[in-house]
């Protein structure tokens, strides 16, 4: 029965490597283990549902963009310049699909493994850590958004609505945006306790979709509104991914992506004292 | 599997795998556990013996350091649990009361995949792997998903995740609860297996059979404290008799026939449905019963059991 291996580490072996490090009872360095355990998921699973995150925007862009886009006509970006309708909604769709994928795997997917599939239950009986795990998750969230915005990309700028070189950035930028959401989607989800409290999540999305110069510019609104809309994450990513598809890229650029820096740091700080608070009371 | 040579080694002077002192969890108001004091040695089998509700789970998860204490001291392999908590769950194997395996992945991926948790090395793991569903055995099922396994190969796949990082220590919580006598017999074997490799192992159970079979030393909890501690031989020699008389008059007359029992035996248990009198001869007993004219409905003589302890100790049957 006993397996005599001298030439490798005992799992002890590799958990007491980390001992002094700082955040040892929370890290293990390994969160690339809880993105492997991902990728053997998904060969089983359906792969419709992962292509209709890809399909999502495109409908989108083809209804609003290129139908409705024939009868509003040319619009005007940030500079006077005149681009047409889909020019202008296209980077915001992208941002809006970076938003919904992180949100949606940050909330039913991790729902789901939180509380029916225990998931998190056996890795954390493990040497695991909480963070290991949340990064785990969120990457594994990321590696999809990435996966989606190259696509997105791909199809928008083949139909000539990038005008800018500097449109590839926003591949780079959809990424930072699905990180911050999905930071702070898992640590919300955390709280709930039931599938119908996941409404209120959309209750909030929908709106903010809507609203954020999703599908015209702030400047139509009074100032009050305008400053509101402009503290929302959905507005911030907008204006990021549509400041590099347009090329306009100035230092307000900056802001934006600082504002998802720090919503990744806080939203990290959170899921993971939340996993631990879940996990190891 | 287990290191067995680890175990050998140190059989001179028996390490302390686990010792607990004054350790308390309390949720709010509600005590669970309440301040018990307990040791586990190198390759022994230690039992948490009791009802549901005893407190035995959360005492698990506060080992398995998935849990923290909220009073008194913890050590395990002299590491305390709320520093070190990944450091000790590198040493266990934790198979929890409810199976929590990964319905999406098969039997197969669902032991790589948790031994990449610990940072073991794939090629290490693939034969790891081989040896732990051969132990198993589910050999012919490393590519079924896990939904397709009956309830006692999802309890002996657990076990095998469980043991991916060669566990000092293996805890099982309820290791049999909801299995068929014959999938229960497989699971014990197994058990043994490990124990005889030098493996330490903590149970809990509410099962007394199980307890007496596998238990080389138990506590029996009730109400987050310690009844009792002891091997289950030692504590049927203490808390009761040798053999027990189970007769029934028929729910309605047990209680007032009872007190024509006095003085038969060394002590009576009264329950709803049978009378137990405590004795070391039980059918000398019963030929005293008989010789007053009763006519029980049904009689039994058996030897004592664990379950004798636990009402003796509480008042209460376990299965209450």
């Amino acid at each position: 029965m006993s397996l005599i291996n001298t030439s490798v580490d005992t799992a002890i072996a590799i958990a007491e490597r980390r001992r002094g490090k700082l955040g040892e009872a929370l890290y293990s360095g390994r969160p690339n283990t809880v993105l492997l355990r991902n990728v053997y998921a998904l060969k089983s699973s359906t792969w419709l549902v992962v292509l209709s995150g890809f399909v999502e925007p495109v409908f989108y862009l083809l209804a609003f963009g290129v139908g409705l886009g024939r009868i509003i006509g040319d619009v005007t970006d940030g500079n006077g310049n005149p681009i047409s309708y889909a020019t202008f909604i296209a980077p915001a769709l992208l941002a809006t699909s970076a938003m919904n994928g992180a949100i949606y795997d940050s909330t039913w997917n991790v729902f789901f493994k939180m509380h029916f599939g225990k998931i998190y239950q056996a890795m954390l009986s493990t040497s695991l850590g909480p963070l290991d795990v949340a990064l785990g998750e969120i990457g594994w969230a990321l590696l999809r958004g990435f996966v989606y915005a190259c696509g997105f990309t791909l199809v928008v700028g083949g139909m000539g609505l990038i005008p800018s070189l500097w449109g590839l950035l926003a591949i780079p930028a959809a990424v930072l945006i699905a990180f911050g959401f999905a930071s702070v989607g898992m640590g919300i989800t955390s709280y709930l306790k039931n599938f119908h409290q996941m409404d209120w999540i959309n209750f909030f999305m929908l709106p903010m979709f809507l609203f954020s110069g999703t599908f015209y510019p702030l400047s139509i609104y009074p100032d009050w509104i305008r400053v509101m809309i402009e503290a929302l994450p959905l507005y911030q990513a907008i204006a990021l991914v549509r400041g590099c598809t347009l090329g306009n890229l100035d230092v307000s650029m900056l802001w934006h992506a600082l504002y998802f820096v720090v919503m990744i740091v806080l939203g990290l700080l959170f899921t993971t004292k939340r996993l631990r608070a879940l996990f190891l009371r | 599997m287990p290191k067995s040579d680890a175990s050998a080694s140190s059989a001179a002077s028996p390490e302390l795998m686990i010792v607990a002192k004054n350790l308390t969890k309390r949720y709010g108001d509600f005590v669970a556990v309440d301040g018990i004091n307990f040791e586990v040695k190198k390759g022994e089998s230690f039992g948490l013996l009791g009802p549901n509700g005893a407190g035995k789970s959360t005492t698990m998860k506060m080992i398995a350091s998935t849990s923290q204490r909220t009073d008194g001291e913890l050590s395990i392999l002299g590491k305390d649990p709320n520093d070190h908590g990944p450091e000790i769950r590198a040493h266990l194997g934790v198979v929890p009361q409810q199976d929590n395996l990964d319905r999406e992945l098969k039997v197969w991926e669902n032991l790589m995949t948790y031994g990449r948790f610990f940072g073991l090395k794939n090629s290490w793991l693939k034969a790891k792997i081989d040896e732990l569903l051969e132990f198993a055995q589910l050999e012919e099922k490393r590519n079924s998903k896990t939904d397709d396994l009956s309830g006692g190969m999802k309890r002996r796949l657990t076990i095998a995740r469980g043991l991916v990082n060669e566990p000092e220590i293996l805890m099982l919580d309820e290791p049999t609860t909801g299995l068929d006598p014959q999938a229960r017999h497989i699971l014990w074997d197994r058990l043994f297996r490990l124990k005889e490799n030098g493996v330490t192992l903590v149970i809990t159970t509410h099962y007394m059979d199980e307890a007496e079979q596998l238990c080389d030393r138990l506590i029996v909890m009730d109400k987050g404290k310690i009844m009792a501690e002891g091997s289950p031989a030692d504590l049927i020699k203490e808390y009761s008799s040798k053999e027990v008389l189970e007769v029934r008059f028929g729910s309605a007359n047990n209680k007032e026939i009872a007190s024509q029992l006095e003085g038969i035996g060394e002590r009576l248990e009264v329950l709803p449905d049978r009378i137990l009198v405590y004795t070391d001869n039980g059918e000398g007993a019963l030929d005293r019963i008989l010789a007053k004219g009763l006519h029980p409905v049904t009689t039994l003589v058996r030897r004592s059991s664990l379950e004798d302890v636990f009402l003796r100790l509480t008042g209460r049957s376990l299965a209450d």
